[in-house]
This record gives C-alpha cells, sequence and structure tokens, in this order.
C-alpha cells in the first residue's frame, strides 16, 4: 500500500479528535447521536451490553440496517466485522462504510489471523489491551488503534489499564538505545520498524483511541486525560436513563477534559448511567478484551 | 523556511472544540508562530487571527453555539483575518441548506458538505498554486466539500479538475482539503505572510 493511501486512511481519524464516535442500532438513535454532536456514528444490530446478555454468535449487521443509518446522518458512518473475517469487512468495504472496527465485541472469525488491512482501501479501526497488541495491528494496515476496554460493561477499570499499559510501554521504548531497540521487538513480538518508530517518536503512528466501558462524562475526561485523543461510546448512551442528555454532556466534556469546573457543570442531572458490571461478574471465558491478540 | 521577526508578537487562534486542531498549532509551530486554543468567548480577545480546523460540520456548530463562541466569533471575523480548512471552509461559507450546520457567510459562496462522497473517495493529490508556492503541494482531501454560487468577489488560488479547491476573499482564506496534515507549511506561511500581517 502506497504511503499517501495510508495518509488518507488516518487523516480521516484526525478528523474525529476530540470528538465522541457513538453505538447505534436504528436511525432514529443515529440522529440522536448526530444531534448530540457525535462526530460519527458505529452502526451495529445490537449493543455490546444487550450482545453480553444474548449471548450467541454475534455477526456483522443487516446492510439494510446500515445503510438505512447511512441515510439518516451526514457524520461518518463505522461499522464491525469479527476478527479475521475478511469477506464481512469486504461486504462493509462493498457499502461504502467509512471505518471498519475489527472489533472483539462481535464473536471472532479466526483465532489466528487478523484481517490484513493493507487490502482494504477502507480504513481500519483495531483494538489494543497494549502496545505490542496495538504495533501488530497497524503493520497488519490498521489506521487508527482504540483502547480494548471490557465493552458493554459499562465499567472503565479495562480501558484505563490498557491506556496505562500503552503509555508507559511507549515511555519505556523511549529510553532504549538503538542497539537495544531488535530485542524489544523480539519480546514483545511487534514489527521491528514499528517499535523503532515509536521508541524515537513517543506515539504510535496512528491515532489513539479509546473504548470499552465508557459511560460517564466523567470517564470520557479520564481517558482523554490519560491519553485518549477520541472516545468511543457503545453502551453508555442508549442504556442510560437520559440518552439525550448523556450523549450531550459526553461530547462536550470530550472538549472540556481538562476544565473540572466545566464538567461539573456538564455532569450535573443527567439522570442515571448504565448500570454497569464488575469484572467479578463477568466469567474469564466470556471477556471480549481477550479475543484477538 | 525563514522565520520572520513580525512572527513574535503574533498569536493565530485555533478553534479547539474538536477536529483537526493539534495539526493547526503545530504546523503554526513549525514557522516559528504562537497559537491559542480557542474555545470560549474570552481566547477571542487574546489573538491576531484565527483558524478554523477540519472536523465535523454538525459538532462544531453545536459546540460553538453551547459555548457561546458562535456570536462572538462571527463578530470578530467581520475584521480577524481567518483560516477555515474542510468543516472551517463549510462553515465560513454562505448558509447551506441544512440546519445541522450553522455558517458564517463570510466568503461568498455555498458549500456542499461531502460532495466526493465517502471516505472510500477521499484522495491524495499534488496541486499547482502558482500564486502561493513554487512547488507543488501535496493536498490530503477527507470527505470533501466543493463549492457553488461562487461570486467574483472570491479569487481561486488553486483548482482540482474543474472545481476551486483553494481560496481568498480579503481577509478570508479556505481550502477544501488539509495543509495542516503535511509537512509543508507552506499555504498557513501564505496566510500569515500576505493575510494576517497585511491586515495590520
Amino acid at each position: 500500500m502506497t504511503k499517501e493511501l495510508f495518509e488518507v486512511k488516518t487523516g480521516l481519524a484526525e478528523m474525529l479528535k476530540g470528538g465522541v464516535i457513538m453505538d447505534v442500532t436504528t436511525p432514529e438513535q443515529a440522529k440522536i447521536a448526530e444531534q448530540a454532536g457525535a462526530v460519527a456514528v458505529m452502526a451495529l444490530e445490537r449493543i455490546p451490553a444487550d450482545i453480553r446478555r444474548d449471548g450467541g454468535i454475534a455477526r456483522a449487521s443487516d446492510p439494510k440496517m446500515i445503510k438505512e443509518i447511512q441515510k439518516a446522518v451526514s457524520i461518518p458512518v463505522m461499522a464491525k466485522c469479527r476478527i479475521g473475517h475478511f469477506a464481512e469487512a469486504q461486504i462493509l468495504e462493498a457499502l461504502e462504510i467509512d471505518y471498519i472496527d475489527e472489533s472483539e465485541v462481535l464473536t471472532p472469525a479466526d483465532e489466528a489471523n487478523h484481517i490484513w488491512k493493507h487490502d482494504f482501501k477502507t480504513p481500519f479501526v483495531c483494538g489494543a489491551t497494549n502496545l505490542a497488541e496495538a504495533l501488530r495491528r497497524i503493520g497488519e494496515g490498521a489506521a487508527l488503534i482504540r483502547t480494548k476496554g471490557e465493552p458493554g460493561t459499562g465499567n472503565i477499570v479495562e480501558a484505563v489499564r490498557h491506556m496505562r499499559t500503552i503509555t508507559t510501554e511507549m515511555a519505556n521504548l523511549s529510553i532504549l538505545k538503538t542497539d537495544q531497540l531488535m530485542a524489544a521487538a523480539k519480546n514483545m513480538g511487534a514489527p521491528f520498524h514499528l517499535v523503532a518508530q515509536v521508541a524515537a517518536t513517543g506515539k504510535l503512528p496512528v491515532p489513539n483511541f479509546s473504548a470499552g466501558g465508557i459511560a460517564t462524562p466523567a470517564d470520557a475526561s479520564l481517558m482523554m486525560q490519560l491519553g485518549a485523543e477520541t472516545i468511543f461510546v457503545g453502551s453508555g448512551i442508549f442504556k442510560s436513563e437520559d440518552s439525550e442528555a448523556m450523549a450531550k454532556a459526553i461530547v462536550q466534556a470530550a472538549t472540556f477534559y481538562d476544565k473540572p469546573d466545566k464538567l461539573a457543570e456538564i455532569s450535573e442531572g443527567l439522570g442515571k448511567a448504565m448500570k454497569g458490571l464488575d469484572m467479578i461478574e463477568i466469567n474469564p471465558e466470556d471477556r471480549m478484551q481477550d479475543r484477538g491478540w | 523556511m525563514d522565520v520572520r521577526p513580525e512572527y513574535d508578537d503574533l498569536t493565530i487562534g485555533v478553534v479547539a472544540l474538536q477536529g483537526s486542531f493539534a495539526k493547526h498549532a503545530f504546523s503554526m509551530g513549525k514557522l516559528g508562530i504562537k497559537s491559542r486554543a480557542v474555545r470560549e468567548p474570552e481566547d477571542l480577545k487574546l489573538i491576531d487571527a484565527l483558524i478554523l480546523p477540519g472536523g465535523e460540520s454538525t459538532t462544531m456548530t453545536l459546540l460553538l453555539e453551547e459555548e457561546g463562541l458562535w456570536e462572538p466569533m462571527n463578530e470578530v471575523l467581520e475584521t480577524m483575518p481567518v483560516f477555515g480548512t474542510c468543516a472551517g471552509a463549510i462553515l465560513l461559507g454562505q448558509q447551506i441548506d441544512d440546519e445541522r450546520v450553522r455558517c458564517f457567510n463570510k466568503i461568498d459562496y455555498i458549500a456542499e458538505r461531502n460532495a466526493y462522497g465517502r471516505q472510500i473517495e477521499s484522495f491524495k493529490t499534488s496541486l499547482i498554486i502558482p500564486t502561493m508556492l513554487d512547488h507543488d503541494f501535496h493536498a490530503i482531501f477527507i470527505r470533501a466539500p466543493k463549492f457553488r454560487e461562487i461570486k467574483p468577489s472570491v479569487q481561486s488560488l488553486a483548482v482540482f479538475g474543474a472545481d476551486p479547491v483553494l481560496m481568498r476573499q480579503d481577509n478570508v482564506l479556505v481550502a477544501s482539503f488539509h495543509p495542516e496534515l503535511t509537512e509543508d507549511p507552506g499555504i498557513h506561511k501564505y496566510f500569515v505572510d500576505e493575510i494576517v500581517l497585511n491586515s495590520r
């Protein structure tokens, strides 16, 4: 793939910075998200909290539903495919989806291989729990990385762990000497050229967003202060008591994440946030963040 | 690139509600020029010129109104030099037929959002900008707008195909692409040298 195409792919992620990307399941929800100031929507049949509750195999969404959402809003529309399911991704590209999320929220299709994303003109976002995982996805062609967190829980603890891990590991790389980088790449299991690039610049070669458990304006602020450049909110909006108010508040929080007095105003009287799940309530085999590698 | 002594007293405001504002600040930094994030009305008093970055025009409209920035910005833009890229170029034009976006009517055209299509139609190309640069400019177009009903008061500085993509009207400079995403700060330099410094 040419450098030009990669710049065009990361370019859209640059435009989404300082914003909020919201999961929506209907054109009506998509309109609510757009009116609240979402920079993009993620079209999917069930939000992660419901996928978790219902069980079964979670697959890419019905093209009809995706098209209806594309028609309802003017902002970019993203959609998810299963990890390794390049045929689902090809279908999403044919639908002219703006960003494909190769997502652990859906049931993985390939236990060994993620999609070779360089083959696509549509940009991909992928989840990561640590730096090596992020660099493997970028090596495969991802133009945007997000923390995995633990989707559908309304519990921020895993997203925090993943963001802190990634930033700490980047800081650790930046103090290494050149002759130590190959060993670092070997130990991490990440592509050498990307390890060297992070060591030199101190940051990911693509934008770094956060997802998985964000449920309040304060959660959004926390992730932005920890280094996220944009926030994905899945279940946190349409599982809250007053979705419109929550959506609007999280949008404002992504802009004023470093102004506590403003955040206090924004957070007032929003009604109940989603109920959420403690990590000990989730069986280890049900953890979505462990899907993919 | 030469750093001019006049740059020392300049502060360029970058509307930092959402979008590629950090990249614009970085471009100004490359020229040795200070920038300031504009998120509240008070910030407008501390700047010499304004940049409206790329991003989502619907989101920016909402945040501009929510923060009470739209009206004061509209007022300062009567005289203050401004550079709008992509979504910023949409907002600076005449009101488009879409209630989700509120335009400032500071340059005489009507923007058509996402006119090239969705992200899959986004592209990079080389532009010739004879009045501005002695080299080609690598321009990245992301879900870019086109413009119609362009009045003679608007000067086209570069075209892609038949479409003007870089335009100026008095103190207003607009690009439908993203100069902030490329290494070359040539267009930012033109904005400062030819528009901001000349208006003082």
